[in-house]
């Protein structure tokens, strides 16, 4: 489902006097759907550098990314924002939404993006809200005034709403309380139990333990190269 | 006869006007634009209809002029003398007997006959003015009938009154093509402009704009489905001949607030009282 | 699929200074693109330019019409232009009196469109309106106002209404949320972005904050002096910029 070969990845810094930092070479591997990777390395290494140029955030200076039939690397943007609609999650570590939406309405925006009828998709992100301890009197509200815990539960909830083919995930259990942590491992599990192939960066050991089947250390691309 | 050359302006200005008016006739509702001359006379009052008058006498014309319906007040009394002076052609207060009518602010009572011309004095010729006021973009809108914004006009209206109230200058739409002003014409009027067996000519000296209606024009008013044009007058008949069909002046008579209803067109009432016909306030039985 | 609009080789000049150099790109329908750059870069030359309100010197503005499918907006007549203007078209001014008639009611206003296109049923005129004033989030006690009478926020919103009650496909905006308080602000990119998601709209936004852009638009051009130095998917552009000049734009956003 997603497949990378020989991918590598540079910064040019042209402000800092045209700097070149090489970031990842020549990197293959590949997610079979129901499988979860973890990526693993020291701080540094690229592990958030290499999911974001699989996500299409960043750009990959040579190789191949293929999820499904698309390689994100050559694909035109209409491609890549169709690709992360229906195909490609991402929960990342942050939380990025417009001030003053209601946290109800960001958690189902990506059902009603991918043309799921307001209904249909507010019952899901009710769900998912619940399922992830959000007090109901919070969802009127804006999640831009909430805890660090609780906005990384709504980005989750946000990312696990629409049943992605692919997902990456980064860090999905930091900073949360053993339930929380609890219902987040299930939500990965329900995902890969009906066939998403994943990617995850966890430096939560026993999490990777239990979800991830094969781990690749990132630190084997850098090759050495200064990080 | 007198030291002005006939009808005061020279020839070649006539000639000028002449083919502003040709045109304006063979382009119904089109403003043509011409060389308005300074007259005897200030801005706003008739400036540009008498130069259509003007051009359009002959020596053989008798000339008839009304303001307000009235041919006995100072602007009409003023432009009757300017024209016998300088034109030498008869005058008359008689519709049916004028050759040529120079109006402001109304339509003779009397239905018009074929071979008199019309004309009206107009201050503002451009109906979508108010809204736009760039010259170049309501030329524009004419030129590819963007006539939207006319029914906007209309549409404050009936959302602040909530009805139509412009009740004098009242849009029309010429044989479906130019968005037209009337010139302040009551709306009471306004169905007579249409399919009229006389020549209307409107002139507008401070714009500079010439625009006329040949013998039987179609011309409707704009509305809207659901408001449809109404060619309304204060509902009495006239004080003086009893008239229900005319449009009416209201005068105050006293000081304690008593008021009187009586025709604006001056030439129909006599006429009507001559006939004998008596209205209420004037000891006739045709009161209603 | 067929652009809604392909733009080719769009140049204007201004004498000698270059107002925008040979721009190029193609939109698809319900795709937002944002056009950045500093003051004078030539993003606003470009946007008048593909909405007909400058002549370029040289290109093609084509788009993909109702009727006749693709046909280039530059050489068509003007008055099919200016139809489309007002219909398929909509174009959101930074100012909203450059928008509004300003001594017309909200509804008036709105109701523009609707008689311009030939509607001629005053209920069903004001009834649009009314409801088009409520999706902007302008209350139905308000209609009757003329715009001087609102805030700078709820202006803005009114030429939005204005602009959408006809369905267009294609809506150019000019500094949608320039000049207003950056609370409003939120406020209108949150309704912007609702609008265009459920009425499946394309918009060509141009911009000089990249908040706005990160916010509203899938894709992103950076423009400087007067030509495209990168373009692509607005996370990759904000958050990987390839050019020197974007590194610069991005970098010197401050952080909050």
């Amino acid at each position: 489902m997603i497949e990378l070969r020989n991918v590598s990845k540079t910064f040019t810094l042209h402000n800092q006097g045209s700097a070149v930092i090489e970031v990842i070479s020549d990197v293959s591997f590949a997610v079979a759907p129901g499988e979860c990777v973890a990526l693993t390395g020291a701080s540094g290494a690229g592990k958030s550098t290499l999911m974001r140029m699989i996500y299409g955030n960043y750009l990959t200076r040579a190789g191949e990314i293929r999820i499904g039939d698309l390689d994100i690397v050559q694909a035109e943007p209409r491609d890549v924002i169709k690709l992360r609609r229906d195909v490609l999650g991402y929960v990342s570590q942050f939380l990025r939404v417009v001030p003053r939406v209601p946290t109800l309405d960001v958690v189902a925006e990506p059902l009603r993006a991918s043309g799921v009828p307001a209904d249909e998709a507010q019952d899901r992100a009710k769900a998912l809200l619940t399922q992830l301890n959000i007090p109901e009197r919070l969802w009127p509200l804006s999640p831009t005034t909430f805890s660090g815990g609780e906005q990384q539960r709504v980005n989750i909830a946000r990312g696990f709403a629409h049943t992605y083919p692919a997902m990456l995930l980064d860090e999905p259990t930091a900073s949360l309380d053993a339930a929380n942590r609890e219902v987040v491992l299930s939500l990965i599990e329900d995902a890969k139990a009906r066939g998403a192939a994943i990617i995850g960066i966890f430096h939560d050991e026993a999490a990777r333990t239990r979800v991830c089947d094969r781990e690749i250390d990132v630190g084997r691309f850098t090759h050495g190269l200064a990080a | 006869m007198t030291e002005y050359n006939f009808a005061y302006l020279d020839e070649q200005t006539k000639r000028m006007i002449r083919r502003a008016i040709l045109k304006g006739l063979a382009i119904p509702g089109y403003q043509v634009p011409f060389a308005s001359r300074e007259m005897p006379m200030p801005y706003g009052w008739g400036t540009g209809g008498v130069q259509v008058s003007a051009a359009v006498l002959t020596p053989e014309d008798t000339f008839k002029v009304i303001d307000q319906g009235a041919d006995d007040t100072t602007n009409a009394v003023s432009i009757r003398s300017f024209f016998q002076r300088t034109a030498g052609v008869a005058t008359t207060t008689s519709t049916s007997d004028a050759t040529v009518i120079q109006t402001r602010h109304r339509i003779p009572e009397e239905p018009l006959h074929e071979g008199q011309i019309l004309v009206y004095q107009v201050p503002i010729p451009e109906p979508l003015r108010f809204l736009e006021p760039r010259e170049s973009e309501t030329r524009k809108m004419h030129s590819l009938e963007e006539y939207g914004l006319m029914h906007v006009k209309l549409y404050e209206d009936i959302s602040r009154h909530g009805h139509i109230a412009t009740s004098y200058a009242y849009p029309v739409k010429v044989e479906g093509r130019y968005v037209m002003d009337p010139s302040p014409i009551p709306k009471f009027d306004n169905p007579k402009l249409g399919d009229m067996a006389a020549i209307q000519l409107f002139g507008a000296g401070r714009e500079q704009r010439i625009y006329a209606l040949p013998p039987y024009t179609k011309v409707v008013s704009l509305d809207f489905e659901d408001h449809p044009f109404e060619a309304s007058k204060a509902d009495h008949p006239c004080g003086m001949c009893g008239a229900t069909d005319s449009y009416l002046d209201e005068v105050i008579i006293d000081d304690a607030g008593g008021r009187m209803f009586v025709c604006s067109d001056t030439d129909y009432c006599e006429a009507r009282q001559a006939a004998g016909h008596m209205g209420k306030d004037n000891g006739g039985k045709d009161a209603a | 699929m067929t652009p809604l609009l392909s733009v080719q080789g769009i140049t204007k000049r201004y004498g000698a200074h270059i107002g925008c150099a040979d721009v190029s790109f193609d939109l698809y329908p319900g795709e937002v693109m944002g056009i950045v750059g500093e003051s004078g870069s030539g993003k606003s030359t470009l946007l008048n330019c593909m909405a007909g309100h400058l002549a370029p010197d040289a290109g093609q503005v084509v788009f993909d019409t109702r009727t006749d499918g693709p046909r280039d907006t530059i050489t068509m007549s003007e008055p099919e232009r200016r139809m489309l203007g007002r219909t398929d078209w909509a174009f959101v001014h930074q100012h909203a009196r450059d928008g509004l008639r300003m001594g017309v009611s909200a509804s008036g206003n709105v109701g523009e469109r609707l008689m311009a296109v030939g509607e001629r049923h005053y209920g069903d005129i004001r009834d649009k309106a009314t409801d088009w004033l409520g999706r902007v989030e302008i209350d139905a006690s308000r209609v009757d106002d003329r715009p001087t009478t609102f805030s700078g926020g709820m202006q803005q919103r009114l030429q939005i209404a204005r602009n959408l009650v006809t369905g267009p496909r294609l809506v150019f905006m000019d500094e949608p949320t320039g000049g207003l308080d950056v609370s409003v602000q939120a406020r209108l990119l949150d309704l912007l972005r609702g609008l265009v998601r459920d009425m499946e709209l394309s918009a060509i936004i141009v911009t000089h904050d990249l908040a706005v852009v990160r916010l509203l638009a899938d894709r992103l051009m950076v423009m400087k002096s007067g030509r495209v130095v990168e373009a692509g998917l607005t996370d990759q552009v904000l958050d990987d910029p390839q050019h020197a000049y974007s590194q610069l734009l991005v970098s010197s956003v401050l952080q909050v």
